[in-house]
């Protein structure tokens, strides 16, 4: 029995097989509808989060299974002081397969180590998020055709984002990967991720402080939040906010392939005036996102379809 | 207590000075029965200056938490009067001896599970928190 707790668990082989099953169920939905039958998934929200939540539950739904679970942690016994533990514990005895969404980081580990059915992390603090890479992979697999030789530019709050570290590891065992990083200085990279994954890997990486600049250069743009409480002052804000705001007039420079982006939700980093374009790809990042997250049930469930 | 000669016991041996109270305390020793002396500021051709332990008692030792603390110490398990040295390495995991700081980790609301770190970089001795991967501050 297995769960997924960090992406690194998977092997790249294991990522392929997953994103064949995902490109396989987008072309023949039918074959899976009753893949999952007579099978539950617990969505154990512990804060909330309501698109990923509805993702695992679309997806279990659209396997044939069912779904059952809590929101936020008032409705759980969490509120009464049970331990993650003993909530693995006796969700397992209710459930096939868990999916955990936790403020705390290592909550869904723990669930794990006590869950006698496989656990799902659906995002722990600012920890990992394993399925929302799955997401990403098949969206730059499905855009480009395959994962290797690209430029991805990673922009706006690259420090706190997790989602953008998590990536950033993926794609560290891909070959022919250059990294652009665009942020403020107050927001970038942190340096051991840069050491210990970039260089480690040698992954050929830069560091840029102004999107237009670096655009045309790019075959993926993976946007992300710059949000206002990161900065030291209002004035560094105001300065900084609209060097990271992708807008039509900055795309006419970019790439005519150019694949954008965004784990979501968008404040304004992505004008509305973009979603048009043929290039925005975060809508479909989402729809991508489910059907990875049926790959991954069916696996982790070892159903054979 | 003769520190010159023990027939069962424990010598720690090359602590860098100054460290030899900490080892005192980590491993507990205040806990024993037995007679157990630290000396302070030997001088030592290959450091200069060293502490020693001695402990007059055949004792368990954590290995994996003397090799976290200070790999380069030399334990010496005396049986007979017989000495068996001992190499200590820094160990894969440890358990019980750093606390992770982290506010967000699961470790700082639910306090009965075990602290547990894994070595994350030999060559720069940091240790990540099992759970929450933060790197341990000493």
């Amino acid at each position: 029995m297995r769960s997924l707790i960090d992406i690194q668990e998977l092997s790249v082989r294991e990522i392929d097989e997953l994103m064949d099953c995902a490109d396989d169920i987008i072309e023949k939905p039918q074959k899976y509808a009753d893949a999952c039958r007579g099978k539950k998934l617990a969505t154990l929200f512990f804060e909330p989060s309501t698109r990923t939540r509805l993702s695992f539950e679309a997806a279990m739904y659209e396997l044939g299974g069912n779904v059952l679970g809590f929101s936020e942690a008032q409705s759980s016994s969490a509120s009464k002081g049970e331990s993650v533990a003993d909530t693995a514990k006796v969700v397992s005895c209710y459930a096939d397969i868990i999916a955990m969404r936790h403020p705390k980081e290592g909550a869904p580990l723990v669930a794990s180590m006590n869950a006698s059915v496989p656990v799902i992390n659906a995002g722990d603090g600012g920890h990992n998020h394993p399925t929302q890479t799955l997401a990403d992979l098949l969206t730059i697999r499905r855009e480009r055709g395959k994962i290797s030789d690209f430029t991805i530019g990673f922009c706006g709050d690259l420090k706190f984002g997790r989602t953008v570290h998590s990536l950033i590891s993926a794609l560290s065992r891909y070959s022919g990967i250059k990294v652009v990083l665009i942020s403020p200085d107050e927001l970038k990279l942190p340096g051991y991720i840069k050491r210990d994954i970039l260089e480690k890997n040698g992954i050929e990486y830069s560091e840029n402080s102004d999107l237009a600049e670096v655009l045309p250069s790019l075959d993926i743009l993976y946007m992300t939040r710059v949000q206002k409480e990161r900065f030291f002052s209002e004035e560094e804000y105001l300065r900084l906010k609209d060097s990271y705001i992708l807008t039509p007039e900055k795309l006419l420079h970019a790439k005519k392939d150019l694949a954008v982006l965004h784990p979501l939700p968008r404040v304004n980093e992505i004008a509305v005036g973009v979603d048009a374009d043929p290039r925005a790809c975060y809508f479909k990042q989402v729809l991508n996102g489910k059907y990875m997250r049926m790959a991954l049930i069916l696996k982790l469930l070892e159903v054979t379809v | 207590m003769n520190i010159d000669s023990i027939k069962n016991g424990v010598v720690l041996d090359h602590i860098k000075a100054g460290r030899g109270m900490q080892i005192y305390d980590y491993l507990n020793l205040s806990a024993l029965d037995c007679p157990v002396a630290i000396i302070k500021n030997v001088p030592s051709k290959k450091m200069g200056k060293k502490d020693i332990i001695k402990i007059d008692a055949d004792i368990d030792i954590n290995f994996d938490t003397l090799g976290y603390i200070d790999p380069d110490i030399t334990v010496n398990l005396i049986r007979d009067s017989k000495v068996e040295k001992i190499r200590l390495a820094l160990p894969e995991e440890i358990r019980g001896i750093l606390q992770c700081k982290n506010p967000r980790c699961i470790t700082s609301t639910e306090q009965e599970l075990p602290q547990i770190f894994k070595l994350a970089d030999k060559e720069r001795r940091i240790y990540r928190c099992l759970y929450c991967e933060s790197a341990a501050k000493e």
